[in-house]
């Protein structure tokens, strides 16, 4: 037991090494350049690749081995440099949110560079030579290629620290970290100073790629586990601090390692599975210190960014003309059936549209008026679409009154989620938001007796009276306008107004008497019901449901959709959601690299519309009124 | 203008300069001159228009329009780095000390090279000018008192080597020993041939050691002239500065 316990403690310091070699990058870069960079996995899921065609052509011995390594490192540096100079340089003036995207549209790119590159099959990088067979510890078999893992690790911390305590470049960084603005009016160019940070950072994911080449094969879907894994690290740890890093990639693989240690248990009677729970340990872990410490464990709360961008235009009502026109586009909707009698593929994409509008208006929601990014906005989607599903399966439910009961699963879980993410903000509520995603997820993956697991469930149809697609498209409608309308309404109400306040000046909303917590978390769970909604209609047009619709992808499709249409304004969501889901229905039809194609989209438009859609439709407005005038 | 003397050209001269945050127009069509190794004031009260001058000039401020020109290059389209680099030292009135940086390291974070010119800084000056700072060497910036994060920041900013130091408000919210120790050393930046822009209300600290004044009023220069004729004028000072 005690030797098995200590080989446990040895893995987990192991991982804590690869965990604090991505993280520790992408908390570098968001300390001096205030983005976090969703590319980051992507870093190293590239230096994974460059290491494994490196080290075979390299050829076998060390020399080979560890120069794949050196050369990762290398080539991810050099991909950090021209991530940096070719996107983001371009838009550090541009809202937070927007460069998060533009971040995320880079991951596409990478992703189908890596496809292209590659191919979609995994590949099997070499063992390290003269460390590929286990050293006794204990009595027990343990690699040796991770003791040297475990010595990487802190090595790297060590030489982090001296870079930055005793160069001028780290000095720089550390300023810069603190106020960028008065670095720059100290005379420092911070083109450079950004750009080799972003060298830097990228460098040591790239190295924690290439480093696992012996523990496990690449594939294309690292890019997305190591960019959450990393940010739990960068948020528990406090973002921008390095030891925090360290620190929280020790706590969180050793609680992984002891939940394995653990295994099954028998608890009270019933046997509780500690080894399932690794897939949300560190979820957990990140919720609880979020909660306990909102600014990480060595974190310290983040100064208001140094240069504020003007503040948001006000929301206002649409005009009388502007009402009759979207009440003819409603009309004209309605009729829409009809007109795609021809076209039968027509009404599905109409349908998965108008779930993708109420899905990313109950988002926007609470980003916009509320000033609450959630990143895990799928939750309360997937609390929907599985509610309606269980009431129809399990209880035998009807489905009109599935459609109507099953928001509620999302109301709940937003009720119990909100309530703590609104004592947050920014980056650590969205992170926060995240991690409650990824329990539902993880809780729903792993629940098999009820959830179906990883296989999902299937059968949810329609009952007979919406059988036919036209009518669901109907039903569709109906909801998801008045969902719409509902979310409007309630946004251009006192209650609104409240929520607004409460986003600008949250002391000044508090001093006159606007309870913000519960105004922010009254907010949160109807945009929660909202998107549940969503969810349960999804349920239905699919048939089919799977982990699938709770996963971050599709939380960040909501955010994608959102921050296409633009925040700050009413209507952004429903255009954002629009242009996306035809954009990416067309594209992935017409090519494999629809992701690629994706990204350039999104990144063309971050750079021709930082207000986003329809911010910058009503600004193109507003400079030709002017003209007329 | 009166008090003005020598033909050369301005050191710095800013004409017609308008500036925004947001929507909000902050001035409107500044202009100012500060010669080679001259002291100027920028007066007025509170709002202004003083430290968004400041700021402007700077490049500091996102939306901003007009000629600014420096040593005879126009900079208006500058960075905040370039600026700085071309001879401009700026003083932010709120200190702005990176807090987890040794004072040590607040003031290497400042050093640039030497450029001709202009008065050459090292450590050593530095301390000669504010020996207060000598014992604080190795602590956080964060945790020193007000009055020496006012040296520090003067400090920091001398260690760039400019040759124009723009100043906001250096005796806001510091002790009146510290105010006097901060205009002995803003006198003796000006004997070492510094060229001074400061921005303040506080009449007496700048009476003494300034040759000429501006006054602002929301954004508007309503008054210029020497600095004797502004303190003998108790008319203007009412009108502009007394609230």
């Amino acid at each position: 037991m005690l030797s098995s316990f200590a080989v446990q403690f040895l893995n987990g310091l192991a991982g804590a090494s690869a965990l604090f070699l991505v993280a520790a990058g992408l908390s570098l870069i968001f300390g001096v350049s205030r983005i976090v960079n969703f590319a980051h996995g992507s870093l190293y899921m590239i230096g994974l690749y460059v290491a494994c065609t490196a080290a075979q052509a390299f050829g076998k011995g060390p020399a080979g081995f560890w120069g794949a390594v050196l050369v990762a490192a290398f080539v991810g540096a050099a991909l950090g440099a021209a991530i940096e100079i070719a996107v983001l340089r371009r838009i550090y003036r541009a809202p937070e949110l927007f460069q998060l995207l533009a971040t995320f549209a880079v991951v596409l790119l990478l992703r189908d560079a890596a496809l292209y590159l590659w191919g979609p099959e995994d590949i099997l990088g070499p063992k390290a030579p003269g460390l590929e067979g286990a050293i006794e510890i204990l009595g027990r078999a343990f690699p040796a290629y991770d003791l040297l893992l475990i010595a990487i690790g802190p090595a790297v911390l060590a030489a982090l620290w001296l870079l930055l305590a005793r160069t001028r470049f780290g000095l720089l960084v550390r300023a810069a970290t603190q106020d960028r603005e008065m670095v720059a009016a100290l005379g420092v160019d911070q083109k450079w100073l950004f750009t080799g940070v972003f060298a830097l950072g990228s460098a040591l994911a790239a190295l924690g790629g290439a480093l696992q080449m012996p523990r496990e094969p690449a594939n294309l879907g690292l890019d997305l586990v190591a960019i959450g894994e990393a940010f739990v690290v960068v948020v528990v740890g406090g973002m921008g601090s390095i030891p925090g890093a360290y620190l929280a990639a020790l706590l969180i693989a050793e609680i992984k390692a002891l939940c394995y240690g653990i295994g099954t248990v028998n608890v009270l009677g019933t046997s509780v599975a500690f080894s399932k729970l690794t897939l949300v340990a560190e979820f957990l872990v990140m919720a609880a210190v979020l909660v306990w410490r909102p600014w990480g464990l060595l974190g310290r709360a983040q100064a208001a960014v140094r240069a504020p961008g003007p503040p948001e235009p006000p929301l206002r009502p649409i005009g009388r003309g502007a009402s009759v026109a979207l009440a003819a586009l409603v009309v004209a909707l309605a009729f829409l059936p009809l007109a795609a009698r021809g076209y039968p593929y027509l009404t599905v994409l109409a349908i998965d549209i108008l779930i993708a509008v109420l899905f990313a208006a109950s988002l926007h929601f609470i980003m916009g008026p509320g000033g609450m990014p959630s990143f895990g906005h799928a939750a309360y989607f997937g609390l929907g679409a599985y509610g309606a599903a269980l009431l129809v399966k399990g209880l035998g439910a009807p489905m009109e009154a599935a459609l109507l009961l099953a928001p509620l699963a999302a109301l709940a879980g937003a009720l119990v989620f909100g309530w703590f993410a609104v004592r947050l903000s920014g980056v650590y509520l969205a992170m926060l938001t995240l991690a409650f995603a990824q329990i539902v997820w993880s809780a729903v993956f792993q629940w098999d007796e009820v959830t179906g697991g990883s296989n999902g469930l299937v059968g949810i149809w329609p009952s007979a009276r919406f059988a036919d697609r036209s009518a669901y498209y109907l039903l569709t409608l109906a909801i998801v306008v008045a969902g719409l309308a509902l979310l409007r309404r309630v946004a251009l109400s006192p209650f609104g107004y409240a929520m607004r306040a409460g986003r600008d000046s949250p002391l000044r909303a508090e001093a006159s008497g606007i309870p913000v917590a519960r105004v922010h978390w009254v907010g949160f769970a109807l945009a929660g019901l909202a998107c549940g909604y969503a969810g349960a209609l999804f349920a239905f047009a699919k048939g089919t449901i799977s982990p699938e619709t709770i996963s971050v992808g599709r939380s960040i499709d909501a955010l994608v959709m959102v921050l296409l249409g633009g925040v700050q304004s009413l209507a952004g969501p429903i255009v954002g959601a629009a242009t996306y889901t035809s954009l990416a229905d067309t594209i992935m039809r017409a090519t494999d690299y629809w992701r690629a194609l994706l990204g350039l989209a999104i990144l063309a438009l971050v750079q021709l519309f930082p207000q986003g859609l329809a911010g910058g439709a009503a600004r193109l407005a507003a400079r030709l009124r002017e003209r007329a005038r | 203008m009166r008090g003005d003397s020598g033909d050369a050209p301005p050191l710095l001269s800013v004409r017609g300069l308008d500036a925004w945050y947001g929507r909000a127009q902050i001035l409107f069509d500044v202009a100012l001159e500060v010669r080679a190794g001259e002291a100027v004031a920028l007066m007025g009260r509170n709002g202004a228009g003083k430290s968004t001058t400041l700021k402007a000039i700077m490049g500091l401020v996102p939306a901003r329009r007009g000629a600014i020109a420096f040593d005879g290059r126009r900079i208006e389209r500058f960075e905040p780095y370039e600026i700085a680099r071309a001879g401009v030292g700026y003083v932010p009135e709120d200190r702005r000390i990176f807090a987890d940086l040794t004072v040590r390291e607040n003031l290497e974070v400042g050093r640039r090279p030497p450029r001709p010119g202009a008065p050459v800084w090292t450590l050593e000056r530095i301390l000669a000018l504010f020996p207060a700072l000598r014992e604080l060497l190795d602590r956080p910036g964060g945790r020193t008192s007000g009055g020496e994060q006012q040296m520090l920041t003067v400090a920091r900013t001398l260690m760039g080597n400019p040759r124009l130091l723009l100043l906001d408000e250096p005796s806001e919210g510091v002790a009146p020993i510290v105010v006097e120790r901060m205009a002995a050393a803003i006198e003796a930046l000006k004997a070492e041939g510094l060229a001074l822009l400061v921005s303040e209300q506080n009449l007496p600290f700048v009476a003494e050691v300034c040759d000429r004044v501006y006054v602002l009023e929301r954004g508007e220069v309503r008054y210029s002239g020497a600095m004797r004729d502004f303190v003998a004028d108790e008319a203007a000072r009412r009108a502009y500065l007394t609230v």
